[in-house]
């Protein structure tokens, strides 16, 4: 008979949520045990002895009233400052972070990687790497959750979410959908395992029959006509993509924006949302409704590798995207 | 053994429910005794049926598989145990059943200020369960009482506009009812009761009805936003075209935050009533619970964020909301203290409704500060949206909102029908509820740090056991619940008669006849104590 | 009664309180909505009829004041003025609402409205199309469910007339009366945040 009592601790964040649950709970047990203490011991030694007994009134005291209001909320603070260290923590990946991205779907999980292995509610990671997960929803709200971690993060249509950890301890860990999501919310489980780096090393060598997501990045480009306008290396109808990543874009509006992820995405989705400066609107056809998250998440990769002028193409290259100081798929720093 | 005193002298008097029969008598009536007693009714059909869910919920769990019924039913099940129980006796039950019945007497009135929008509510929310229960038999809802876009409003193939509506149209129930409260006690006290004189439980309806009133009306344009969606297919909330999910929840949970503490301020209210008087002592800090009511009305409109950590919300938001979650909580803590304090050197009876605020004290307490684990940053992060988030609201909605609700009708049930009840089955219930109560929801706890997500129908093997346990404590529950409904039958024709104060409370509803004749006081009454003026109590007879 | 008249205008006004909370749910998530797509919503502004609008606006505020005279007139146990200026009343909320016939028409027979199926068509934009659904959709909420609150304000007036007639009210007891002026003020207030809001912003010039 199985009776587990405490979840697994396996990520680098694990044991500070665990300190700080532990220190909410013995506050619990305490407040609690005085309140029913005193409610036990008061009731016992001032119980009605005769009918017609009348205790004198005790209107009250200024002094308790603010010692119990000040001391608790005192108390409460400690539990907001400490959490509030965790959940900043929590929300921003170090830059040397592998990525991963997670597409959620009524009602299964699809894991891809940037070496082009992809899975179906398993997520394989090695051990001590921070990971960057992008989570991106098909269709409803869904919720990635690792208990193990003690991480979770709502996967919201229509935008990217991201959350990332640290795996610390080998295993099989549950990963849940924490949002219920429709019928087959329940099923929407799977496994994350967590490797030695050797392990990890050999099991991506596995790797994805269709090449990198860089690769296949590369081949929407030319299989959904992009090329036709967005040529690498010169002008055409539509802006330069090479070196575009990362870099600040000013549009028509005079705003300038960060071109991330979510930019280019509704760049591809919603063309006419933001213009870059010196083009003009209605030229670029949408996509919606004829790409996949999952595809998107392609283009984006390997719009991502189009580092600038100089490095070689990728698909010159033996299926690693060229992100600058890190190997994306042994997580090894160059 | 009761303190409760038995009268032999009282004979039956012209009172409200005798005044007249028939059932013309009882449906158009303006009395709010009578509405009272109708919305006593028809909040307990309504809870037995969002029981029945639960009952359903909680055999399905009792194994890991789904093998009961299959996942759309099982969403089903919690979806409208959820709606129904929040929407249709959780937000009703006090205002309108004890608050209908006692604020009027309580301030010395006749009754409410506006008597036929009273009935009114009534029939309104009659309108609303019946959506609401049409929902139910044609099919079902599977959104969750949350109905959270773009699945409510493009995804969920069930009857989520039915359903909607219901809980619109219930919503001006609630409305009306804290309106009709609000103008009460603003304009109706007898002389002399001034607002510092006022029992605490009027203080807490009149808290919960600004609530209501500012509060519902935001849920209701929510609610009719997601109706007209699904109906036209425009897509306000559908992030294809732009629509932002997120918006849905932030207006959903502007209501349905402050709406706990419309489920939870009435309770609190009786609990004074109930302390005081088992305690035969004036309430320890009168003003700082009065003005807490207030406190928690106003800073719970501040906080609805919380439910939101997780969403991708912004970390100055998330910031904000945790730490007026924080501030939230200290009003409640200072009524818990209060309540304490009061039975200091009092001379304490342990008749049920003392054992149901004694039960009250405790598990408020605990679901309270279970709230704060979810309030933190850190934590909440990782038990959002599983079983821990159940078992608090459960601890502070069960454990606390519906204990109180069952203290409160065995107090007053001596006034409201002029019999007493059997107490040794009281008593026996009162534990029942306490027992399985924490049998059931205890292990939730465990079961959320460990990983469970909510609104799931199969879960993984090795969380059956706890699943197990909490199974076999709903059923104690549910005894404990079926019991009260027999004997309180029973004793409307068998109980032994009560005299107009068989507690020996204070408080204006206690000094005219069980039950109360049709126009509650003989004379208006003229008040000079302070409220809970226990000290002030001559050597009393009854009547 | 005093305390009877008390009690009801603080009724009304803890009821307007509460249509104040539903209309600012409205006006909050469209404010959200033009914050995030401000061109979006600067395109729609052109098919927004300010003559329309300021018509409507100006039938409002002079029903507010046969509305307010008649209130006046009611307190002065005037019967036959006040019976006068309820008619008026109606009769400016009525052509209020045929003002808003017609206008709803203009937005049919241009094809923009999203709410059945074929009368949407945003092809002159098609850049902003997919939000300025979502705007046209507010717009015809926000003016819907005050063009619902104007029907049954001249239902109530109706019932307010009858009554008159029926000799109900004197200098005395007149409650009914300011309760429901009280109400037709309010409908008048929300006109005049949802003018310039919708109407004015980015059209200004078509009116001078």
């Amino acid at each position: 008979m199985q009776l587990p009592l405490f979840p697994e601790a396996a990520s680098a964040i694990a044991s500070s949520v665990d300190y700080l649950y532990f220190y909410l709970t013995a506050v619990t047990i305490v407040m609690t045990a005085l309140i029913f203490a005193a409610v036990f011991f008061f009731a016992l030694k001032y119980r009605r002895r005769s009918e017609h007994e009348i205790p004198p009134p005790i209107h009250g005291s200024l002094k308790l009233e603010i010692a119990w209001s000040v001391i608790p909320f005192l108390v409460m603070l400690t539990f907001f400052w400490w959490g509030a260290q965790i959940f900043f923590a929590n929300a921003s990946p170090p830059p040397d972070a592998m990525d991963i991205y997670a597409v959620g779907k009524q009602w299964m999980w699809k894991i891809q990687y940037p070496g082009g292995q992809r899975e179906i509610n398993e997520l394989h990671v090695p051990i001590n790497q921070p990971i960057k997960v992008t989570l991106a929803s098909e269709d409803v709200i869904h919720s990635f959750f690792i208990p193990a971690f003690r991480v979770k993060h709502d996967v919201v249509p229509g935008r990217y979410d991201i959350m990332w950890f640290t795996a610390t301890k080998p295993g099989r860990y549950h990963l849940f959908c924490a949002e219920y999501c429709g019928t087959e919310h329940s099923g929407m489980v799977g496994w994350v395992t967590v490797m030695t780096q050797n392990d990890y090393e050999n099991w991506l060598a596995g790797g994805g029959s269709e090449g990198t997501m860089a690769q296949q990045g590369e081949r929407l480009f030319g299989q959904l006509g992009c090329a036709t306008c967005h040529q690498l290396d010169q002008q055409g109808r539509g802006p330069i993509l090479r070196g575009v990543y990362g870099s600040r874009i000013q549009l028509q509006s005079g705003q300038t924006v960060l071109a991330d992820d979510a930019f280019i995405r509704e760049s591809i989705l919603n063309p006419n949302a933001r213009v870059v400066a010196g083009y003009r609107p209605d030229v670029m056809p949408t996509f919606q409704g004829q790409i996949t998250e999952e595809q998107l998440l392609q283009l984006i990769v390997y719009i991502k590798s189009l580092a600038i002028q100089g490095a070689p193409p990728v698909s010159q290259q033996t299926g690693v995207a060229a992100t600058p100081n890190q190997n994306p798929n042994t997580g090894e720093k160059k | 053994m009761s303190t409760a005193l038995q009268d032999p002298r009282v004979v039956e008097t012209p009172n409200y429910l005798n005044q007249e029969y028939g059932w013309r008598s009882w449906l158009f009536t303006k009395d709010h005794k009578r509405i009272a007693v109708l919305y006593i009714i028809s909040i307990t059909v309504m809870f037995f049926i969002g029981g029945i869910f639960a009952s359903l919920i909680r055999v399905e769990l009792l194994t890991p598989q789904g093998d009961l019924v299959n996942s759309d039913t099982y969403n089903k099940f919690f979806t409208m145990h959820g709606i129904v129980m929040v929407f249709f006796f959780l937000i009703p039950s006090i205002p309108a059943t004890l608050g209908n019945f006692f604020v009027p007497m309580m301030i010395g009135a006749k009754d409410l200020a506006f008597p036929r929008i009273n009935l009114l509510s009534w029939y309104i929310y009659i309108g609303g369960a019946a959506f609401a229960l049409a929902a139910i038999v044609l099919g079902g809802v599977d959104t969750g009482w949350t109905f959270y876009t773009p699945f409510s409003s493009t995804y969920s193939n069930t009857f989520v506009i039915t359903a909607a509506v219901g809980v619109f149209i219930a919503g001006f129930s609630s409305i009306l009812t804290g309106l009709n409260f609000i103008v009460t006690v603003h304009k109706m006290r007898a002389p002399g009761m001034t607002w510092g004189r006022l029992p605490l439980f009027v203080w807490a309806n009149y808290a919960t009805s600004l609530i209501q009133v500012l509060g519902t009306p935001v849920v209701a344009i929510t609610l009719a936003l997601v109706g007209l969606e699904r109906a036209f297919h425009i897509g306000i909330f559908d992030p294809a075209i732009g629509g932002d999910p997120i918006l849905f929840q932030h207006m959903f949970w502007f209501y349905s935050h402050p709406a706990v503490y419309i489920m939870i301020l009435p309770g609190m209210g009786v609990i004074s009533e109930l302390v005081t008087c088992f305690s035969r002592k004036g309430i320890f800090g009168y003003s700082f619970i009065a003005g807490s009511s207030l406190g928690i009305a106003i800073i719970g409109f501040l906080v609805w964020g919380h439910h939101m950590f997780v969403t991708g919300m912004s970390m100055y938001a998330s910031l904000y909301f945790s730490l007026l979650t924080m501030l939230v909580a200290v009003p409640s803590a200072i009524k818990v203290f209060n309540w304490t304090a009061t039975m200091f050197r009092g001379s304490i009876s342990f008749d049920t409704p003392m054992l149901y605020a004694f039960g009250f004290i405790g598990l408020f307490t605990i679901g309270g500060l279970t709230g704060l684990f979810l309030g933190t940053l850190g934590v909440d992060v990782h038990v959002t949206d599983t079983y821990f988030v159940v078992a608090h609201f459960h601890y502070v909605m069960v454990g606390g909102m519906v204990l109180a609700y069952l203290g409160g009708m065995h107090y007053w049930w001596p006034k409201m029908t002029g019999r007493l009840y059997p107490e040794g089955w009281a008593k026996f219930s009162a534990l029942l509820v306490f027992a399985g109560f924490n049998l059931t929801f205890f292990p939730q706890f465990i079961l959320g740090y460990l990983g469970q997500p909510r609104r799931y129908h199969a879960y993984s093997p090795e969380f059956q056991v706890l699943n197990v346990m909490s199974t076999a404590g709903a059923s104690v529950l549910g005894l404990g619940y079926i019991i009260p409904l027999i004997y309180f039958l029973w004793s409307m024709k068998y109980g032994p008669k009560a005299g107009n104060n068989p507690w020996r409370a204070t408080g204006l509803e206690w000094q005219t006849s069980s039950p109360p004749p049709t126009y509650n006081f003989e004379t208006t009454p003229i008040v000079t104590e302070e409220a809970y003026a226990y000290h002030d109590q001559k050597e009393t007879h009854v009547g | 009664m005093a305390q009877q008249f008390d009690s009801a205008t603080l009724g009304m006004w803890v009821f307007l309180l509460t249509e104040i909370m539903f209309f600012g749910g409205m006006f909050g998530a469209y404010t959200v909505y033009r914050g995030l797509y401000p061109e979006a919503f600067a395109s729609t502004s052109q098919y927004m009829n300010p003559l329309f609008g300021a018509m409507n606006t100006a039938v409002l505020i002079v029903s507010s004041l046969t509305m307010a005279l008649g209130v006046r007139a009611a307190r002065l146990g005037e019967q036959k003025a006040l019976q006068l200026f309820l008619i008026f009343t109606m009769i400016f909320g009525l052509a209020f609402l045929v003002i808003k016939a017609f206008e709803y028409h203009e937005h049919w027979v241009d094809m923009k409205v999203p709410l059945f199926g074929g009368h949407w068509d945003y092809s002159e934009a098609p850049q902003f199309a997919r939000q300025a659904q979502i705007l046209f959709c507010f717009y015809f909420f926000m003016t819907g469910f005050h063009a619902l609150h104007m029907v049954v304000g001249v239902g109530i007036m109706t019932t307010i007339f009858f009554m008159a007639r029926r000799g109900m009210f004197s200098k005395d007891y007149f409650t009914p009366v300011e309760v429901s002026g009280l109400y037709w003020h309010f409908v008048d207030i929300v006109w005049i945040f949802l003018f310039p809001l919708l109407y004015l912003i980015g059209n200004a010039r078509k009116l001078v």
